[in-house]
């Protein structure tokens, strides 16, 4: 443990007033827009938009070990809606491609 | 889906709380292993012990810890500060779009429950708390609960991995670098809702996909997650 530089306190709150501003923003400008029908099918269709927006592209990028460790992931969640299980299996699944070459 | 229709009027007790505890356990294990992640990287880096535990108290937000900790220099400059502020906000600008998904549900609340709950906003316990609402669930408190817990166990792993510093030198061989899609994707199960509401999810991954090559650093998370709203914005429920 060492003592922090001024500078280095003032970066981190100014990190944590960033990251703050995003959280909050988001709820704070939605509370002054009208939630009409359609802001309301938006705000529906956003979650999964989100996380696709987030999964596809880190899959493209890390290759088809990643696709197949989504996959499998994805099948047993169906199957159990186990989340531990899944996410434990698309692990696996990502060593078991790397070993066999994929 | 967030759906306030079918859903009970909004409220906030400590059971509410306990059970959002309750509700974080299978994520831990994920957020603990991000910690260390973190922790690692960050031993790796121009990061003391201590700026690594306040960078994840304070900012809870591995992607931009991560970015921050690779761009971290001593002695910290003030135009140093000026980046590491505008990289903080564009990476973690997907919370800005989390928490206004969350407004249909918690709109209805007193300030001093909600937003102390949206600063402890992660995507597992964004992702916890759509699903309880998706299931009928109305307590906010849930909220708090996975937001407390998942914070402390994330504080927990960046020490832990500070100190085993270099032991995880090749993420890939243990499957590290898949855990965070792995893990979106297991979450994004219980949301589905038939293919036609699953319309403006096709979009959004394609867009980002191609935003990814186009844009730098995480705008394409923003791109893709605008277009899909847009699209359910357009999509007609009874068409």
């Amino acid at each position: 443990m060492s003592a922090l530089e001024p500078l280095v306190i003032a970066a981190l709150l100014v990190m944590a007033g960033a990251t703050l501003l995003m959280r909050a923003g988001g709820f704070w400008v939605m509370g002054r827009v009208p939630l009409t029908p359609r802001v309301r099918r938006m705000l529906e269709a956003l979650p999964g938009s989100i996380v696709a927006a987030i999964v596809l592209p880190v899959v493209a990028k890390i290759g088809p070990a990643a696709a197949l460790a989504v996959a499998a992931a994805a099948a047993v969640m169906v199957l159990r809606r186990n989340e531990f299980l899944a996410v434990a299996a698309g692990v696996a699944v990502a060593i078991l491609a790397r070993s066999a070459g994929v | 889906m967030i759906d306030d229709r079918p859903g009970a009027p909004p409220f906030w007790s400590a059971a509410g709380f306990a059970q959002g505890v309750r509700l974080a356990a299978p994520a831990m294990p994920v957020m603990a292993l991000f910690g260390v992640a973190f922790g690692a990287f960050a031993a790796q880096k121009d990061v003391t012990l201590t700026e690594a535990a306040l960078m994840s108290a304070f900012m809870f937000a591995g992607a931009s810890q991560f970015v921050a900790a690779e761009i971290w220099a001593h002695p910290m400059t003030v135009a140093g500060i000026a980046t590491l502020a505008l990289v903080t906000a564009t990476v973690n600008m997907r919370f800005f779009l989390m928490g206004a998904s969350l407004r249909p549900w918690l709109g209805g609340l007193p300030a001093w429950q909600t937003y102390p709950a949206l600063s402890l906003l992660t995507e597992p316990g964004w992702l916890i708390a759509l699903r309880y609402r998706a299931e009928g669930g109305a307590d906010c408190a849930i909220l708090l609960g996975s937001g407390v817990a998942l914070w402390l166990i994330w504080i927990a792993g960046t020490v832990c991995g500070f100190l085993l510093g270099a032991l995880v030198t090749e993420p890939q061989r243990y499957g590290l670098d898949v855990v965070m899609p792995v893990f979106f994707i297991v979450v994004l199960v219980p949301l589905w809702r038939g293919p036609r509401r699953a319309v403006p999810w096709a979009v959004a991954g394609v867009v980002a996909l191609v935003a990814a090559q186009l844009l730098p650093g995480s705008w394409y998370i923003i791109a893709g997650a605008v277009a899909g709203a847009i699209t359910g914005g357009i999509h007609d429920e009874r068409a």
